[in-house]
């Protein structure tokens, strides 16, 4: 499983990284959306994956028996999807309002401010 | 319970809070901007006393044991990077009240203002790298839109180079920390500091210590992934980029100093020559593209980058005379280069332009406005006796200590090209007759309202603070004497971390 998910999250890396060279903006907030994702999963894989063992400890125990799923990544990649979806929510108004101001959504036409 | 520690972080999210649910009165708004951030820099001030008088403050919050909960931790480091967060806030804040159109404070300007501060004073507080990233987004979306606030195309244009970057940037940080916590299953940074070290694939620490580099470098500006601070930083109102001057690269640098003296610091020799290449070409980049610019907030701009060299130059010679070289050069340039972006918009309301071009006689109608430019600029050209001399000294001399004697020269030669350009922003803004079409009326007319004397005191504040650097610096140095030394062993911060409050 841990070697299909480090596929899967190599060419969510790669597709992410040839659609934020576009020069259009979607492609360009699609890029980071997928970007955010391999992140997410990246997280979520190298944790370890353990199928079927939730981190609950039986009643009356102090530690749960055997080996069961680490929460914290599961709590770190929520935590990260939030702040994505924030963050992407601003960046896809971003690129609507620099389409109503430059009237074109290529970002060769959006050089003004570079030097 | 340390209330000291958490103050800086707390302070400017009440404030925030309160500014939002007086979202329909700006006066109300302006007065708890001025009251939130002089309450933050007293926090700081005070935090700064009790980290002198203990060494490290910790909090655990919640009370949860170090390595498990979230910790809030500040050394002499934090302490003084709080510090500076409260001045430069106090000073955008005053500046603001004469500078920010009443659309802009209408559209939430103070609080997202305070929430900028609050990112920024958690980024530099926190001991948990995972709350790092966290206060790195809040202060990211909080930057986004104060940048984009006003909606001019040229803020646009910046703004999706600004965000994509920063994005790209969050993103590799975010990976790195999801590597880092594979192979030491820990997020605390003292923890990780203490773990790293029985980590055996040496090869794959070297990575993670790259990834870092690159998260942080975005952040910071370094060469060769600066390129969205020139397209951005002019664009939008003086007293937002006067903010992103002064603090936000800063807290790049803040993690980089962090990370590689706390946790990557077992192979010195390949991480920090890195570090050292990098910092030799954005000095030298930086300096050159501010050279080819003729708009005063652009060579300002672009001038930012060449200074993040010399910082990532003190930590990247790694010594203790480097590093209190380094730091010196984070305080002395938030000082110089908020107060020349403010300086620029106090001649933008002056004259109503920002082009060199169509600039003159500045210094004939206003002197007293040439000679405080004047002060900031030799400041940060590396005049004596002025603050940017002691900070280019300093790191040149541990240059010179330890055979550096390549990236040493580079940082002089760049120190010369930097009178250049600001030579060049005298010469044209201030000294030269004014060209054809200039209105002088408006130059020449008296300024007697309270906007302009807001301007002006937010410019004089970080005035007094470059002379106070420059001629009263002792008390100063022997602070980051301290501070140098907590870097270099970190032994004092781990145990402090962990041993400590149980």
């Amino acid at each position: 499983m841990e070697h299909l998910m480090a596929y899967i999250i190599g060419i969510l890396f790669g597709s992410a990284v040839y659609m934020m060279l576009r020069r259009s903006i979607v492609k360009l907030v699609i890029g980071l959306m997928i970007l955010s994702n391999a992140a997410n999963l990246l997280i979520f894989t190298v944790a370890g994956m353990t199928r079927g063992a939730p981190p609950l400890i039986a009643e009356g125990a102090l530690m749960p028996e055997g080996a069961v799923a680490d929460p914290l990544p599961q709590a770190l990649v929520l935590t990260a999807i939030v702040i994505a979806f924030g963050v992407l929510a601003f960046a896809v108004v971003l690129i609507h309002r620099a389409y109503e101001v430059v009237g074109n959504d290529d970002l060769d036409q959006m050089k003004d401010t570079d030097t | 319970m340390r209330l000291e520690v958490i103050l800086p972080i707390f302070i400017p999210l009440i404030a925030g809070t309160l500014s939002v649910v007086v979202w329909r009165s700006t006066f109300y708004q302006r007065w708890i901007a001025v009251l939130g951030t002089a309450a933050l820099l007293a926090s700081g001030l005070w935090l700064l006393s009790a980290v002198r008088a203990e060494g490290h403050v910790v909090m655990q919050m919640g009370n949860w044991q170090a390595p498990f909960g979230i910790t809030i931790v500040a050394d002499t480091l934090s302490a003084v990077m709080a510090v500076l967060t409260g001045l430069m806030g106090l000073v955008v804040a005053i500046y603001s009240l004469g500078s920010i159109p009443a659309s802009h404070e209408r559209f939430g300007y103070y609080p997202l203002m305070h929430l900028l501060l609050a990112g920024v004073a958690g980024s530099f507080l926190t001991g948990d790298l995972f709350n790092l990233y966290v206060w790195f987004e809040v202060m990211l979306l909080a930057s986004f839109a104060l940048l984009t606030l006003g909606g001019e195309r040229a803020q646009m244009e910046g703004a999706i180079k600004y965000v994509t970057l920063n994005l790209f940037s969050s993103a590799i940080f975010l990976s790195s920390i999801g590597l880092m916590y594979g192979m030491v299953g820990t997020l605390n940074m003292a923890d990780i500091a203490d773990k790293l070290s029985e980590v055996e694939h040496t090869g794959m620490v070297n990575v993670l210590a790259v990834m870092f580099m690159v998260a942080f470098g975005i952040k910071a500006a370094a060469f060769p992934l600066f390129f969205w601070l020139p397209a951005s930083y002019h664009t939008p109102r003086v007293a937002v980029s006067a903010l992103f001057a002064g603090l936000l690269t800063k807290v790049g640098i803040y993690a980089l100093y962090r990370m590689f003296t706390l946790i990557f610091n077992g192979d010195v020799a390949y991480t920090h020559t890195i570090l050292l290449w990098s910092a030799g070409f954005t000095m030298v980049t930086g300096v050159l593209g501010a050279a080819a610019q003729f708009e005063f907030r652009r060579i300002l701009a672009f001038h930012s980058v060449s200074q993040i060299g010399y910082m990532i130059l003190g930590l990247a010679l790694y010594t203790p005379l480097a590093l209190i070289g380094g730091l010196f050069y984070v305080i002395h340039h938030s000082l110089v280069k908020t107060c020349l972006f403010l300086i620029s918009g106090l001649v933008y309301r002056l004259t109503g332009t920002y082009e060199l071009k169509e600039l003159g006689e500045v210094y004939r109608h206003r002197p007293g406005i040439a000679i405080l430019f004047l002060i900031a600029a030799l400041s940060l050209a590396g005049i004596p006796p002025l603050s940017g001399f002691f900070a280019k000294f300093i790191i040149v001399r541990a240059g010179l200590e330890i055979g550096a004697y390549t990236l040493t020269g580079i940082a002089l030669a760049v120190g010369l090209l930097t009178l250049f350009s600001m030579i060049k922003i005298w010469a044209e803004v201030f000294w030269k007759a004014a060209p054809e079409g200039m209105d002088m009326e408006r130059l020449k007319a008296p300024v007697n309202d309270s906007h302009g004397r807001f301007m002006l005191t937010g410019i004089g504040i970080l005035i007094a603070g470059i002379l106070l650097l420059g001629f009263w610096g002792q008390p100063v140095i022997e602070l980051f004497e301290v501070m140098a030394e907590q870097l270099m062993n970190p032994e004092g911060y781990i145990e402090a971390v962990l041993g400590g409050e149980q």
